[in-house]
């Protein structure tokens, strides 16, 4: 295994010893500094109040030059993850043209953590619950509540 | 219905631009465009001059030296009217996608929010762009070895400089970016200027950065396109806008020997258009299953069922057995075809009566699609056997060149037999998509008229290459004259049809079913 370069230990020491609020990092194998265990507390304020989601950050070789990437493993019920086996996310800063190689790991578990706040209707990869959302949002709390509940981590 | 309201209110927007369309173009619509006129085009310029047809759209082709010209005369024309350097006018005229005007209009206007847009804000930092420094750490790497050499543009955000060339490195080879590559520091929008990038470019990616730069230029307009060819280097230019192409199919002919559409970038499609390409395509993948045993190269006989297989791209065909002759695509007798019972390309709507229930409508929507799917399918195979045809009988012309009296010029019409062939079946194929779309109105009789003069000339004049070579030259007045007619018939139906766009004359179904 290639060693850790000093941007993903650093990165890492400071998001695990002083995580964003409602946050854990921690890595998946001791022995391995590129792919992170995150776990989020849904926020109070939101349908997810309540559920925990686990978040899994892989950190390409040619890091921090290309964005990291991150997948739900916890089935949420929310426009910008993809419900699938991949748990895909979409967010504006890890997009090509948007990640920049002083971007940090922790503003993208503050932008999760403010999705889950606000989704993003506008730009969805589950085009249905962008629509309830915006059109049956009693409809829609009520599902993401269920799914909260039934698969937290 | 969902579907009418589109199409209606698609050409009552589109009508504004009626005018523009049909008055055709002028030399002046180019301007805008800031060509030299007065060089490099002349070539192009007695193409285009020549009489266009209604169906014809103008256009002209750039070389990578056009390109890079243009660029060159606009930025200088512009930084002088900015007060600008070269550098910042390209990052500024790249801002404006090359929009001279636009630019120069808002600069005037609000140079500072222009300036920012544009990633060249004003700086309070006037600092060198490369520093060595001690006591600094690298926000990208970490590193934090003194001395240590630094790099940042105007907006002060220093990393180490192989962070910085890595950074930009990546951009150029993975992603293609050269004009709008942003600073490193997160959320930075300012752009790293072109002076900065020939620094930190390393050697062997110059000439692709270059080329990135050169691309931004055909990229941002509207009116240039590269040409799809593989390893074609031409960009073509031609007027006709997004909005347009429910009215026009804008086919252009690059210099490297390549017809595309303007619109889509696909193959030359006429007299479809690109919407209509796009949803056939669409479908026929969908359905490749359904429709795979058609393309099968061996029928049987409808008389007496011996196995016949086509070998040339005619359709007239005659059973070696028992010397039937019938017609490939619709299996019916071949006499009837050419007269006014001839119907092999329409597709006879069974009465309401007999398609009452759904499964009945749904073996009818079916049907209809094969009729015009075996036929779009057999254009495209037979124009492939017409070519092996004529590659064949090539060698043996060369072979009598060689031998007998035979000149270059004498074989020439062989050559514009078979481009014509290939030409008109690849509009006759275009046709059947255009017909499977097409509501039945009082037009579609003259359009299925005009197809079938096509088609019955396209034949006549693949049948006569199917000959004995030693028969060809005795042919070749024949020849020439079918060939003649056949590029005719295209002219006709493809005049008839673009009027017909242009106007909106036309109806498509909205989906596949055609009822
Ligand atoms: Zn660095
Ligand atoms: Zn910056
Ligand atoms: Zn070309
Ligand atoms: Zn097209």
């Amino acid at each position: 295994m290639a060693a850790p370069n000093k941007r993903v230990l650093k990165e890492f020491s400071d998001c695990s010893t002083n995580p964003p609020p409602g946050c854990k990092v921690s890595l998946v194998d001791e022995a391995n500094f590129k792919e992170w265990n995150v776990l989020i507390d849904g926020p109070a304020n939101s349908p997810y109040a309540g559920g925990r989601f686990k978040v899994n950050f892989v950190l390409p070789d040619d890091y921090p030059f290309k964005p990291p990437v991150v997948t739900f493993k916890t089935k949420i019920y929310h426009c910008n993850v993809t419900n699938d086996a991949t748990g895909s996310v979409c967010i504006a800063m890890l997009k090509p043209d948007a990640w920049k190689p002083a971007s940090m790991c922790k503003q993208v578990i503050e932008a999760i953590r403010g999705l889950l706040i606000v989704p993003n209707v506008d730009d969805p990869l589950e085009l249905e619950i962008a629509t309830q959302y915006k059109e049956n949002r009693v409809e829609f709390d009520k599902k993401a509540k269920e799914w909260t509940k039934k698969y937290r981590a | 219905m969902e579907s009418e309201d589109d199409f209606n209110s698609a050409r009552s927007t589109d009508d504004e631009m009626m005018d523009d369309v049909e008055s055709g173009y002028s030399d002046d619509d180019f301007d805008d465009l800031e060509i030299g006129e007065e060089e490099g085009f002349d070539a192009h310029d007695k193409i285009t001059a020549t009489q266009k047809q209604s169906y014809e759209v103008e256009f002209k082709v750039w070389t990578p030296k056009d390109i890079d010209e243009a660029q060159l005369r606009l930025i200088n024309e512009v930084k002088d009217v900015l007060g600008q350097s070269p550098e910042a006018t390209a990052i500024l005229l790249r801002y404006s996608r090359w929009n001279r005007e636009k630019l120069i209009e808002q600069y005037m206007d609000n140079q500072a929010a222009v300036l920012e847009g544009a990633g060249l804000g004003e700086s309070n930092s006037t600092e060198a762009r490369v520093q060595t420094l001690t006591g600094f750490t690298c926000d990208i790497c970490c590193d934090d070895t003194s001395p240590m050499t630094t790099f940042a543009i105007k907006c002060g955000h220093r990393f180490c400089i192989d962070c910085y060339k890595t950074y930009v490195n990546a951009k150029v080879t993975d992603e293609a970016e050269a004009a709008r590559i942003k600073c490193p520091a997160d959320q930075c929008n300012r752009i790293v200027d072109n002076k900065s990038m020939e620094l930190l470019v390393p050697d062997n990616l110059t000439d692709r950065y270059h080329e990135l730069l050169v691309r931004t230029y055909v990229d941002d307009l509207e009116n240039l396109k590269w040409c799809p060819a593989p390893n074609c280097e031409f960009a073509i230019q031609c007027k006709v806008k997004a909005k347009e192409l429910k009215k026009v199919v804008p086919t252009v002919h690059c210099d490297c020997g390549h017809d595309f559409c303007f619109g889509c970038a696909y193959n030359d499609h006429l007299p479809a258009p690109c919407d209509l390409v796009k949803k056939w395509v669409k479908k026929c993948e969908d359905d490749s299953e359904t429709a795979n045993w058609i393309s099968a190269n061996t029928k049987e006989c409808p008389k007496c069922a011996s196995t016949i297989e086509k070998n040339g791209g005619c359709n007239h065909m005659t059973c070696r057995k028992c010397k039937h002759e019938f017609c490939w695509m619709c299996m019916g007798v071949w006499s009837e075809h050419g007269t006014s019972w001839y119907n092999c390309n329409r597709f006879e709507e069974k009465s309401g009566t007999e398609a009452r229930d759904a499964q009945a409508k749904s073996r009818q929507s079916l049907e209809r699609y094969l009729h015009y799917y075996n036929r779009y399918a057999n254009h495209e195979q037979s124009a492939k056997l017409d070519k092996d045809i004529y590659v064949k009988t090539e060698k043996k012309m060369t072979q009598l060149q060689n031998h007998a009296q035979l000149s270059w010029i004498e074989v020439q019409f062989l050559d514009s037999a078979s481009k014509a062939l290939q030409r008109c079946r690849q509009t006759l194929k275009w046709t059947y998509a255009f017909a499977f779309y097409l509501e039945r109105n009082n037009l579609t009789e003259i359009f299925e008229d005009n197809q079938k003069d096509l088609e019955m000339a396209v034949e006549n004049l693949s049948e006569l290459f199917e000959k004995p070579t030693d028969q060809l030259e005795k042919m070749k007045v024949e020849m020439m004259d079918k060939t003649a007619y056949c590029n005719k018939r295209r002219i006709i139906l493809l005049n008839d049809t673009a009027d017909n766009l242009r106007k909106s004359r036309h109806a498509f179904w909205s989906n596949d079913l055609g009822a």
